[in-house]
């Protein structure tokens, strides 16, 4: 009886899982689209020297970050895929999904600045994980950091 | 003071290197979060409470950063790093490094 009880315990875990995480999954998707059409003139790139010669009057350095959790069915999904081997579908949607928000969040510090553009974008990646006896609680934090560049007008 | 990830700083003239500076801090994490967290970890997602508390923590590494370069006498930090290392269950500390100098 009792494991009777903490199989169906476990299935409605991963049921709410996936029902919640697919929905709140869709719905970022959506604004982190639209976020992303916003801040099409603020362009965030890789490189330490600028293309192009411009005045510069401001550098400031600019950080966006945003630590997420993976969800029952996820972790159960990935379970699976250790067994084959292969690629982990599930938690590269929410990897993206991270450091696309974290570099949104970036952008609206670096354009609270009067930045236009963000220089030398690095992205750092930090596992935070707590163990206990037999529940795993996996969380990771996705840091985006930058150098905003504010030209003379 | 300026603070930037590349190797100088952009319109200036780097005049005088004070060498490396670095800022840390190591934080637990506080039960009241972790409650929060551990109900979130059922649906999956971001967990605001440890965003704060990272971002929180971030800053106060870069100040003590900036703290250690005025010390110097430097004006600017440039090429500054993160790095995160787990210390024990629970603690993490945070570290932001980088070269003071100052620019004219």
């Amino acid at each position: 009886m009792d494991t009777l009880i903490s199989l169906i315990s476990i299935f409605v875990l991963m049921l709410l899982g996936y029902s919640v995480g697919s929905f709140v999954e869709k719905v970022h998707y959506a604004s982190v689209k639209k976020r992303e059409n916003q801040f099409l003139d603020l362009p965030a790139i890789t490189f330490r020297k600028l293309p192009q010669d411009k005045e510069i009057i401001d550098a400031q350095f600019v950080m966006g970050s945003v630590v997420i959790s993976l969800d029952y069915f996820k972790r159960f999904l990935a379970g699976l895929r250790h067994i084959v081997g292969g690629r982990i579908k599930s938690y590269e949607t929410l990897l993206d999904r991270a450091r696309r928000e974290a570099i949104l969040r970036m952008k609206e510090e670096a354009r609270k600045l009067g930045a236009d553009v963000i220089l030398n974008v690095r992205f750092e990646t930090a596992g935070i994980k707590k163990v206990k006896r037999k529940q795993k609680v996996g969380c990771f934090e996705v840091l985006a950091y930058g150098t905003a560049i504010k030209f003379a007008k | 003071m300026i603070v930037t990830n590349i190797e100088y700083v952009p319109g200036k003239q780097i005049v005088a290197h004070y060498g490396i500076v670095q800022g840390s801090t190591v934080r637990a994490r506080h039960a009241g979060a972790d409650f929060a967290a551990g109900l979130k970890n059922i649906v999956g997602g971001e967990l605001k409470g440890y965003t704060k508390l990272l971002e929180g923590a971030r800053k106060e590494a870069l100040e003590r950063m900036v703290k250690q370069a005025e010390q110097l006498g430097a004006n600017a930090v440039i090429n500054v790093r993160f790095a995160t290392s787990t210390i024990t269950q629970g603690a993490a500390e945070l570290m932001a490094y980088g070269t003071a100098v100052r620019v004219e």
